[in-house]
């Protein structure tokens, strides 16, 4: 138990209180989202063109400029949020950077600048009146709008560190485990094991050698950025959720594991790791308490596997990444043999929340046996795309119709693939599906760190297959036989079903080397490598038949397995098709029937398209088999 | 002392032995590719994997890696094992036929067809080889290089290694024969090419200051007649 005379910890709290009371609320304030999504999209010239008209007009007094990680809305970059009311202004171009200077001094807003919405075409002001944001329960991803990545103060500002003092002043580590505990929050990294468990387990380990704690955020799932975006615009919030994780557990090093292709994480990671150790929030006797737990900064070299921990484990020694038997489990030998606990970056971002909010308040969200938020990195086919925070036990339909704003173009919602290269494609017909651990491995899916790849039906799902198989095969560790050769034999009898060389005796096959795979491999990968071909089998077997018996794609994807044809009788001769044609494959007169040169035909779709939708166009160009007979002539 | 049951018998083995040696002891038979005694447990084969657990926890494991536990229930010939066991031997069929430890095996399991791409590769990069060099030569010359389908056995930057003695126990223990004797037409070849009725290896420069270890070498063994 520390009293607040401690020295060190009165001058922590004094220091919050003296940020908190500087602090003026009404000042209006230009936040630019700057995380990688940001950056590559423009928010650098946005930031730079503000500062300048700032400097200018003399209004540094007046607005304040806060440059900060990415607020989720990536497909609406580079974009603006002026506080304290929250307009947004989406998709600026650079341009208009002084124009929204000059609105914010004067109070205006710049209605012709602001998000329309694609439904009801009407202007929406605030952000959280988005469609995008209403749904959501941004606990997390909220603090990524009022933090500086690179200011400490600023998240000091924001009730930082905070949690940490209320434990550090409560003094009693298994209070912190109890409270973890109840909480109910499950591991975010995929498999759900709960957390408070985990850290029971290594508290009570025995403490002579010395604990490992470990931030995983080596996020390698296709189409998965929500740990890049915690890293990189709040990365005190993990240096704290591990700092909390020490105390409560006795451990006595940190290592946050990022991988090398996140270079503006580690930078962010590395700022704020130094100025934490600057005020005396890491290293020996932190505030003052005779607690001591310092981190360090491990970067990944580029394997997917290094995300398994034991694979994880061994990359930190500076060995190869490669799993190995669990048990002994890490909680047991971890690092250099010593006990270690592993937990992904969401899971360590929900720490000072839970400890903030307390453990009753943060289980009232979600269901019971799944509490709390999850974010999702929404891509694919839907009008929305970004990344998405929401209660667990919503559904599928909610995150993809509400949020998502439903599909991109035309084309219908086919599917819903969860879990990155692990996971299971969720027909649409199960969309009322609950989002929780549960659930999802209950349809073969897995919740994996939350991407969640969106497709419609020209999305073709033996090539989704394909895709995620080619993926594992190059991504496998090689060290089981049955990963290493299962993923490449698989990947090849994909290859040849959408080539055309499929049987139905390849589907059986498939199926049955895909269940062997599953169960012989060792780690993690391995045994969910099946699953995209599993779960597509599965719940779209009648597109593999289409596939391997009539040597047909519908979706148009597998190019060797279509053809198009002009039907004369039909063909208006309006001349929109050759204009649309990439490789002149099409020809003809005005007001004469075309002809489709296949020869020189690309299968771009885009005569298709024109034909079947313009008016004028007569609906000549029809899809055929590759043999390029329809059904009814080769019957 | 750790007591568990292995298909129905009771057996006692000291802490820290792998499921592979209280099945032994016991006289059931696990088959293995990459296991040797002697050299550390890897479990990249797969072949001898055994069910334990009961009900929906019922999972595999390989053997060779996994310690024995109080009270664990093992399987080592239940039917899923066995389908396993099948679709593994099919593999390495595909991939190595001209093994004649991989033949031997999937004949002693009934397996009498594969049904992928015919592959002839001359290595299942079971990695006894870098095993050998590392823990019984003490030399550390060979390892593995890459990951999924790229990975191999190899020297540093695919030189000779100064640590290497030319011991020739990567060859010795080598199931695939890859090292002692390659025929050039590997599909004609029924065991790595020795039975081509010459010695293979001895037309091979690098082998002169080597003695074969292969014994009795088919090769050889068909000459002196």
């Amino acid at each position: 138990m520390f009293e607040l005379t401690h020295g060190f910890l009165q001058e922590f709290k004094a220091l919050q209180d003296r940020i908190l009371a500087d602090r003026d609320p009404s000042i209006p304030v230009i936040v630019i989202p700057a995380g990688t999504c940001g950056q590559a999209s423009g928010a650098n010239d946005l930031i730079r063109l503000s500062k300048r008209e700032l400097l200018a007009r003399k209004l540094t007094d007046k607005i304040h400029l806060r440059i900060t990680g990415c607020h989720g809305f990536c497909q609406a970059e580079p974009s603006v949020l002026i506080e304290p009311y929250g307009t947004f202004y989406p998709k600026l171009a650079s341009k208009e950077m002084p124009r929204i200077v000059a609105a914010v001094a004067e109070g205006r807003v710049i209605e012709d600048l602001l998000w329309k919405d694609p439904q009801t075409r009407k202007r929406v002001e605030r952000q959280r009146d988005i469609s995008f944001f209403r749904s959501q329960a941004r606990t997390i991803l909220f603090r990524n709008e009022k933090v500086d990545p690179i200011r400490i103060f600023n998240y000091v500002e924001n009730g930082g560190y905070s949690s940490l003092v209320k434990v550090l002043i409560k003094g009693n580590p298994h209070w912190v485990v109890e409270e973890v505990k109840t909480s109910g929050l499950r591991g975010r990294g995929g498999a759900g094991f709960p957390t408070g468990i985990k850290w029971e387990l290594l508290a009570n380990q025995p403490n002579g050698r010395g604990k490992f704690l470990v931030c995983n955020g080596d996020e390698g799932d296709p189409g998965a950025y929500m740990d890049r975006s915690v890293l990189e615009g709040n990365p005190h919030s993990i240096i704290e959720g591990l700092l909390i994780g020490a105390f409560a557990t006795g451990a006595t090093e940190g290592v946050v594991y990022v991988r090398s292709e996140y270079p503006l994480a580690i930078k962010h990671l590395v700022i704020a790791l130094r100025q934490a150790r600057d005020i005396g929030l890491l290293g020996k006797d932190i505030l003052g308490t005779g607690f001591s737990f310092d981190i360090q900064l491990v970067k990944g070299a580029g394997a997917f596997v290094c995300g398994e921990e034991t694979a994880l484990i061994r990359s930190v020694e500076g060995k190869r990444g490669e799993p190995r038997q669990r048990p002994p489990f890490p909680v047991e030998s971890g690092i250099e043999g010593k006990p270690t606990a592993i937990n992904n970056v969401e899971t360590w971002a929900n720490i000072p929340i839970i400890i903030e909010q307390g453990s009753q308040e943060f289980a009232k969200v979600g269901t019971p046996k799944n509490t709390g938020t999850k974010i999702f990195s929404l891509v694919g086919k839907v009008k929305n795309t970004g990344l998405v925070e929401v209660p667990m036990g919503i559904t599928i339909g909610q995150i993809v119709y509400d949020i998502g704003g439903g599909p991109s173009g035309r084309a219908k919602i086919k599917a819903v693939q969860t879990g990155g290269p692990s996971g299971g494609c969720i027909p649409s017909s199960m969309f009322d599906l609950s989002i929780d651990y549960e659930s999802l491995a209950k349809v073969g899916s897995i919740m994996g760190s939350g991407g969640m790849i969106v497709m419609d039906e020209n999305t073709c799902m033996v090539d989704v297959a394909k895709y995620f198989m080619k993926f594992l095969m190059d991504e496998s560790c090689g060290k089981c036989f049955t990963c290493r050769k299962g993923t490449q034999r698989m990947w090849e009898m994909l290859d040849d079903i959408s080539v055309g060389k499929g049987t139905v005796a390849h589907l059986d096959l498939l199926e049955e080397l895909a269940l062997i795979v599953k169960d012989t491999s060792m780690c993690g990968l391995g045994q969910t490598a099946a699953n995209p071909v599993l779960t597509t089998l599965r719940y779209f077997r009648d597109e593999y038949l289409t596939h391997v018996t009539k040597k047909f794609c519908p979706a148009t994807v597998c190019r060797d397995l279509f053809s198009y044809r002009v039907v004369a009788e039909k063909c208006t001769g309006c001349g929109l098709c050759v204009k649309v044609c990439p490789s002149g494959a099409l020809s003809g007169q005005r007001k004469k029937p075309h002809s489709l040169d296949m020869s020189k035909c690309l299968k771009c779709r885009a005569c298709y398209e024109v034909c079947n939708l313009e008016a004028i166009a007569g609906d000549a160009i029809i899809l055929v088999p590759h043999s390029g007979l329809t059904k009814e002539e080769t019957a | 002392m750790i007591t568990l049951t292995i298909n129905g018998l009771p057996v006692s083995v000291d802490e820290g032995a792998t499921l592979l040696e209280a099945a032994r002891g016991l006289g059931f038979p696990i088959p293995t590719l990459c296991h040797m005694d002697g050299l550390t447990p890897y479990g990249a084969c797969r072949l001898c994997v055994v069910e334990i657990g009961e009900g929906a926890k019922a999972k595999l494991v390989s053997a060779c890696t996994y310690t024995a536990e109080n009270g664990l229930k093992v399987r080592t010939a239940s039917s899923r094992v066995l389908r396993a066991r099948r679709m593994i031997l099919e593999l390495l069929l595909a991939s190595c036929p001209q093994s004649k430890t991989v033949q031997d095996l999937a004949a002693a399991h009934e397996v009498r067809r594969q049904r992928f791409r015919q592959e002839y590769e001359n290595c299942f990069l079971c990695g006894l080889c870098a095993r050998m060099c590392a823990e019984q030569m003490m030399a550390g010359a060979i390892g593995f290089r890459g990951r999924g389908d790229r990975r191999s056995i190899g020297t540093p930057f695919d030189t000779p290694a100064e640590t290497c003695r030319l011991c020739g126990g990567c060859m010795y223990v080598c199931p695939a024969c890859q090292l002692r004797c390659t025929y050039t037409e590997p599909e004609k070849a029924i065991c790595g090419g020795c039975a081509n009725l010459s010695p293979p290896c001895l037309e091979k420069k690098q082998f002169d200051d080597m003695m074969c270890y292969m014994s009795p070498c088919v090769a050889c063994e068909i000459n002196k007649h």
